[in-house]
């Protein structure tokens, strides 16, 4: 059982920026993050000088702090590159939020990058390191679609029946996409064509995949009691949670791949600091890690969203629908909105920042906030079901009671 | 008199039917099958399936000291073959391990100075055959290996006792290949044949004469050798009755070169009764005669997997175009992918146990297994309480599995699989020897020694998975 403090209200996201995700052939790593930090600065209303500490997030595009201060001119001041798979944007918000709770630096910038597509792959380019040669090399899709005749046969599910559910998601999340300017698919697609796309691994197409794209985000985080200085509406960080698991569901034949245990334990860290006891009633929206259609499917269950063999259901009758009781990934997800790794988790966060604000556009804003629902779920995952780490955030417009 | 204490052959699990090859190329080809060594095996890791089969009634290695591997398909030139076995084999590091490498006299050779060690020595001959689409040796030639134990003096009981045994060398351009040759050359055969029979002849009858023993006396002769029209002209020059000559399997896998007299032997003693003699004459480079007699020991400790099990499990139908890949002769279009890297060799050096031998590691104190090894228990906490889990002859089963299209693989797709180890222990890794489409959660599969690739110029061998096929 995690047992930490929380930061719940003692921190707040005054400024964000967003850049186009996509085939960035026209755009260097360096453009992405001069682009997306100069909107967040923009958007927080100050100028670079005012940001005292950097922290970057980037799985493969660079290393060091240099990847970030050399391109933004930064002087004198701390840059400190993160990296955690494929939540390392999520770890780049951690980790300035606390460097600003902890009151070293009143005003912090959490920024991610990547350039994904200069590689000339498919697929995202693996991390080499030098080993042994006797890991089972599985793809990352190959990995996520283990859960899917687990799933389907621990709740009694045909093949066909799973499929529905994992083409609905696949359907949800780009009619989302095909709302958001800055998403790397912008048009909706066809259950048909999504369910017919060319089998990639398992029981998963082309279409059960995110985008793999270039992109970057940045966030301003300030003390809460100065937040509004910057802006009338700041996001108010209540809970953050990161867990490693011990890779146990790689060793243990008790794991049954029908649920990430470090998301559960995330979840109820993450929960507990914000205070928050029922997700599916208390919970506006959530950005998760749709990796792969089958992974949205179990977090839902894994976040508390559904209940235990209920999330295909739930699924199948909208409720995380755009329109829906919750929506999850109103802005398409890493499946529509791309999955440049180390700008996903600040992208989520992008999301929540719009929608909680009432700032997205009519076609994509979301009815649950409307309705007085004021909270806000990111979600950020990195490795494979068995072996992962995973990052929850709750952040919200008013300071809790 | 020393003698085989254990003995085991490799039979792979492809056939190709050597129809398909006339029907690609329209021309060549002929009846029955050969067997196939896939994508990821070679004659390294078939001889360490073959040494496993001998080996595995006997704990601990059987307290082997010497181990000889005899192949004219060398995985590496320069760097020992047979350390690979060794390694995977657990034998003790003290046990000494020696290629007899190039030709494929080495195998006859390699079985001779088995049998004449004095300490406890298990000879592997490996073999696969290779040669140009449409030729003769293409289809002709099989893929196999055989494990062979020699003791005299030790607990185990001799199986069969080599009672006799003669030689003749001669020095003629018969068949041949250059280093670096894919596939060999051969002279016109009524040449060969010439040079081969008095040769056979000779050796034949001297290892009777100093037997004490004549042609009649034979219960089984084995014949095999580089040469086919010497081999069937030679049985019948022995004065051995035609009923004693064995079948030499060559119409359903092929001639295996090195390995060949061993697989047609440990087929003889797969059914051989107790008693029985057996003549071993091999065309090579001249000719090399052994012959052994079986005990009652062997019919109470014949092989744990038969030669007749392997061929019967067999599956035919392998594609003309993925064999030929398989050689090297078809190259696929790799996918989008970053080409695979090679092992680091400190790092396969201290995972030796695991990566060679697949021992993982139990925690002492609430006995989880771990694979690969850890140092601390994810379950209980504690730290460097592990004892060594070897698991290499441990079954499982499949708990979840998917296919992989685009994972980098010489032979796409490639199957992954979650294994759960009878009595504990948990694996991801790859499938082999199987057809996806029959694939299902709950299936049976044992561990098998492969080459899961070779990038960078090293083979990189690993544990994969198969359908368990056998008792």
């Amino acid at each position: 059982m995690i047992m930490s403090r929380g930061i719940c209200d003692r921190v707040a996201i005054v400024g964000m920026g967003c850049t186009r995700f996509g085939e960035r052939w026209d755009q260097s790593l360096d453009d992405m993050l001069v682009d997306a930090a100069k909107e967040a600065v923009a958007s927080a209303g100050v100028t670079l000088d005012a940001v005292e500490a950097f922290w970057l997030g980037t799985q493969i595009s660079g290393i060091s702090g240099l990847t970030l201060s050399r391109p933004l001119g930064i002087h004198d001041r701390p840059v400190t590159r993160v990296e955690n798979m494929c939540a390392t944007g999520s770890e780049a918000i951690r980790n300035a939020c606390y460097a600003v709770a902890a009151g070293a630096y009143d005003v912090a910038m959490a920024i991610g990058g990547e350039k994904l597509k200069d590689s000339g792959i498919a697929g995202l380019p693996p991390a080499f390191v030098s080993d042994d040669g006797t890991g089972p090399d599985l793809s990352a899709p190959a990995n996520f679609s283990l859960l899917c005749p687990a799933y389907s046969e621990k709740y009694g599910l045909d093949g066909a029946q799973l499929k529905e559910v994992l083409t609905r998601l696949a359907w949800k999340n780009h009619y989302n996409g095909a709302r958001n300017e800055r998403a790397q698919f912008r048009r909706e697609v066809s259950k048909e064509v999504i369910a017919r796309s060319p089998r990639v691994a398992g029981n998963l197409g082309i279409f059960d995949c995110s985008g793999v794209a270039d992109g970057a985000a940045a966030a301003i985080i300030v003390r809460a009691e100065d937040a509004h200085r910057y802006t009338d509406r700041p996001l108010y960080v209540k809970g953050l949670s990161f867990v490693a698991g011990p890779a146990a569901g790689s060793a243990d034949p008790e794991y049954d791949f029908t649920s990430f245990p470090e998301v559960v334990a995330s979840a109820r860290d993450a929960y507990e600091q914000a205070g928050v006891t029922d997700p599916r009633a208390e919970i506006a929206m959530a950005e998760v890690h749709d990796c792969f259609t089958p992974t949205e499917l179990v977090l839902m269950e894994d976040l508390g969203f559904s209940e235990r063999g209920r999330a295909w259901k739930d699924v199948l009758d909208g409720v995380f629908d755009l329109e829906g009781e919750l929506p999850v990934n109103p802005d398409g997800g890493l499946k529509a909105f791309g999955h440049p790794v180390g700008a996903t988790g600040l992208r989520m966060m992008f999301e929540a920042w719009l929608q909680l604000r009432g700032e997205a556009p009519p076609e994509r804003t979301i009815k649950s906030v409307a309705s007085g629902r004021k909270l806000a779920v990111t979600h950020n995952l990195g490795g494979v079901p068995g072996q992962c780490v995973s990052f929850l955030s709750v952040v919200g417009v008013e300071p809790n009671a | 008199m020393g003698g085989i204490v254990a003995y085991g052959a490799y039979v792979p699990y492809h056939r190709l039917e050597r129809s398909a090859i006339g029907a690609t190329l329209g021309s060549g080809g002929g009846q029955g099958t050969r067997a196939v060594a896939s994508y990821d095996e070679d004659t390294t890791s078939m001889g360490v399936e073959a040494a496993r089969i001998a080996l595995a009634d006997l704990s601990g290695g059987a307290g082997v000291e010497r181990l000889y591997f005899a192949t004219a398909s060398p995985a590496y030139l320069d760097k020992t073959n047979a350390a690979a076995i060794h390694a995977a084999l657990g034998l003790s590091p003290e046990a000494a391990a020696f290629d007899m490498g190039g030709a494929v006299r080495s195998g006859v050779g390699a079985f001779w100075a088995g049998a004449e060690a004095r300490v406890p020595t298990v000879v592997v001959l490996s073999d696969i055959r290779v040669g140009l689409p449409g030729g003769s040796d293409e289809r002709d030639g099989g893929d196999g290996a055989a494990a062979f134990l020699f003791d005299g003096d030790g607990d185990v009981p001799v199986l069969a006792e080599v009672v006799g045994e003669a030689v003749r060398s001669a020095e003629f351009i018969d068949r041949w290949r250059l280093p670096g040759d894919a596939v060999s050359r051969v002279w016109e055969e009524r040449f060969g044949e010439t040079v081969y029979l008095p040769l056979a002849r000779g050796a034949f009858a001297d290892a009777l004469e100093r037997a004490g023993l004549g042609p009649k006396d034979v219960d089984h002769l084995v014949v095999t050798g580089v040469h086919p029209r010497a081999v069937r002209s030679a049985a019948a020059l022995t004065g051995v009755p035609a009923e004693a000559v064995v079948d030499d399997l060559t119409s359903v896998i092929g001639n295996t070169g090195t390995a060949h007299p061993g697989l047609v032997l440990a087929d003889v003693l797969d059914r051989a009764g107790a008693g029985e003699l057996i003549a071993l004459l091999v065309l090579a480079d001249g000719a090399s005669v052994v012959l052994l007699r079986t005990t009652e020991a062997l019919v109470s400790r014949r092989a744990a997997r038969s030669v007749a099990d392997q061929i019967a499990a067999g599956r035919p139908g392998l594609s003309y175009a993925t064999f030929l890949s398989w050689r090297g002769f078809l190259p696929r279009q790799p996918p989008r992918r970053p080409d695979p890297r090679g092992p680091s060799a400190p790092a396969a050096y201290r995972s030796l146990h695991w990566k060679l031998a697949f021992t993982g590691s139990r925690c002492r104190t609430c006995a989880m297994v771990y694979l690969p090894p850890r140092r601390a228990c994810a379950s209980c906490g504690t730290i460097d309480e592990m004892d060594p889990a070897p698991l290499a002859d441990v079954t499982g089963t499949v708990a979840t599995f998917t296919i992989d299209e685009l994972a980098y693989t010489p032979s796409p797709p490639l199957v992954g699989a979650v294994v759960d180890f009878d009595g504990g222990g948990r694996l991801r890794c790859q499938l082999t020897d199987v057809d996806p489409d029959e694939l299902r959660v709950g299936d049976r599969v044992e561990m098998t020694f492969r080459r899961i690739v070779t990038a960078e110029g090293i083979h990189n061998y690993f544990w994969k998975a198969r359908p368990r096929r056998h008792a």
